[in-house]
């Protein structure tokens, strides 16, 4: 604005500094770091030598990798239904004379600031086999649930569960405010040339919401591919069906700081980077398709 | 015509209040089932099938959490974290925001370009080098350790930057006139006005601080030095050793100090998480 760099003289770079060398120390040069390490070995007694690519191959060529993979995959699938929900829950809060909204809203949202690894227990015991009220549950309907906890598959969509269940009032929040931009006089347009709620909702409300939808989206695909927390402290880490259930940041953990193969662990954590990186460019360029910016 | 689009709207209303009532048992479910559980004793937590209500109170669960974990010693932590990096983030993403929003300087802009970079990369690229940053500091187990690296973030400088950029510059020139140096101006003119901006950081900081996980499992090893989010993770799996009524209550406690900042603060954070989710 007005301020000319002779007017603010050193002033700048203390308030700059703090954060920008904290950046520099923390994030930048750890960058740069993970990327030379995921071409070393860890030797026996400390100290890293160069071995090129060998990490990378042997990723390429780790079974548990593409697991971790299609893990992802069905967990960020599940937890994307959480947008529809969402859309669906934000939509009925936004109707005009609805009694109690703020309730319901707070109710929603209350998973949300819970603490993930609190709550966790909380659904661990939720999914006993044996005593859990889940299955007793299933069992009034007559259905005989499984071991949640102790069975891959299921284990799987218990954790996805839980990721579903946490994140529905953090999209509800941004889906209410996307609705809060649509114009009123749409609806009455649309209502007076007749058209039904539904086709209302259908040919206005979700068009118009397309932009928070696409924000969503990518979020939840970034959130899924980083799933740790919920997979951590729902099955425990010495869980026998982990192999089976874990994710790209457990094997990532695992390798670096149990397993101590820190170079393996930098191929790791640069492959979580490309997917994430990939998956955004794509949804970027896929967005001109489907989303409503107007 | 009116009376007959209000008797549409009421009845229509009442299935919207059948969805979302269903909808939110279900979202509050695993809170009342905690509650429950955690004043159930043993057996009846075990019953099948299971009663929806306590039989009575049962508050040995909750003083055998102070038996059984270092719950007091790490509440503390998770405190002592939670308030170091709030406090941090909101004085240094506040200074770097200002000075990205208002001031001129050489290489603002490459290193306003490298700060944001980091937010587009996942938090596991930097761990590894972190962790052997925070060890050469001799700071592992430790509270300082558990702060170190969150103090420092893109997102807030983002955020404080883009809140800066809508406040009027006339304030400032003002305060410039009257003689105030730019710390001054920053910290008895912009500061005040900055509130909504700094009470949305403030909030995230503190609900991603108390929460966080992988971080202070990775930087502490004893559990008087773990902050609680710790703590409760490496329990699961130990239902054999500590019973589940136990487990409730600490996981109960726990959570409490944050549901209740939610439920006082609550507009608040759902002003500052819509703010900041849409930037």
């Amino acid at each position: 604005m007005s301020s000319s760099r002779s007017a603010d003289g050193k002033w700048p770079w203390l308030f700059v500094l703090p954060t920008f060398l904290g950046v520099l120390v923390f994030y930048l040069w750890p960058l740069v770091k993970t990327l030379y390490d995921s071409f070393t070995e860890t030797g026996p007694f400390g100290g890293a030598t160069w071995v090129g690519a060998a990490n990378y191959s042997q990723l390429v060529g780790d079974s548990e990798v593409y697991r971790a993979i299609l893990n992802t995959i069905v967990y960020t699938a599940i937890v994307l239904l959480g947008i529809p929900i969402a859309v669906l829950i934000a939509s009925l809060l936004n109707r005009p004379g609805l009694r109690g909204a703020m309730v319901y809203r707070t109710l929603f949202f209350l998973p949300y600031v819970a603490m993930p690894t609190a709550i966790s227990l909380v659904w661990r015991i939720i999914y006993n086999g044996d005593y859990g009220v889940l299955n007793q549950a299933l069992g009034v309907i007559g259905i005989d649930g499984p071991s949640w906890i102790t069975q891959p598959w299921f284990a799987l969509v218990a954790v996805a569960l839980l990721g579903l269940w946490l994140v529905i009032g953090f999209n509800m929040i941004v889906l209410s405010a996307g609705l809060k931009g649509i114009p009123a006089e749409l609806y009455e347009a649309a209502a007076l040339d007749g058209a039904s709620r539904a086709q209302q909702f259908r040919s206005i409300t979700v068009p118009l919401l397309t932009p928070s939808i696409f924000f969503l989206s990518v979020i939840t695909t970034i959130a899924g591919f980083q799933l740790f927390d919920q997979l951590f402290a729902l099955l425990g880490p010495a869980n026998p069906v982990m192999p089976k259930t874990q994710s790209l940041v457990f094997l990532f953990y695992d390798a670096a700081f149990v397993g101590n193969e820190r170079g393996y662990a930098a191929a790791v954590a640069v492959l979580i980077l490309l997917v994430v990186g990939l998956l955004t460019l794509f949804q970027f360029r896929l967005q001109r398709r489907w989303v409503n910016y107007d | 015509m009116t009376r007959r689009s209000d008797r549409e709207r009421l009845g229509s209303n009442r299935l919207a209040h059948v969805v979302l009532t269903i909808g939110s048992l279900v979202m509050m479910f695993p809170f009342l089932w905690q509650l429950k559980m955690a004043f159930s004793s043993q057996a009846e937590i075990q019953a099948i099938p299971p009663d929806l209500l306590p039989k009575g109170l049962e508050w040995s669960n909750f003083s055998e959490v102070f038996q059984r974990l270092p719950f007091l010693s790490q509440f503390w932590v998770s405190v002592a974290v939670t308030l170091g990096r709030t406090v941090g983030q909101l004085l240094l993403c506040s200074l770097a925001g200002y000075a990205f929003a208002r001031m001129s300087f050489r290489f603002k802009a490459v290193m306003l370009a490298l700060i944001l970079s980091i937010l587009m990369v996942p938090s596991q690229v930097y761990l590894i080098p972190q962790y052997q940053i925070v060890q050469r500091l001799g700071w592992l187990d430790s509270i300082q350790g558990i702060i170190a690296p969150g103090i420092f973030s893109a997102f807030g400088t983002f955020l404080m930057m883009q809140f800066f950029k809508t406040i009027p510059v006339e304030l400032e020139e003002a305060a410039r006139l009257d003689g105030c140096n730019p710390w001054q101006t920053f910290w008895k003119v912009v500061l005040p006005v900055a509130k909504p901006g700094l009470t949305s950081l403030a909030i995230i900081t503190v609900l991603t601080s108390w929460a966080d996980l992988l971080w202070p499992l990775v930087v502490t090893s004893s559990p008087e030095e773990m902050p609680l989010a710790v703590g409760l993770a490496t329990l699961s799996g130990y239902e054999g050793s500590i019973s589940p009524g136990v487990m409730m209550a600490a996981a109960l406690m726990a959570m409490a100090p944050i549901l209740i900042l939610f439920v006082v603060l609550q507009r608040r954070v759902v002003e500052g998480i819509a703010f900041s989710g849409l930037k």
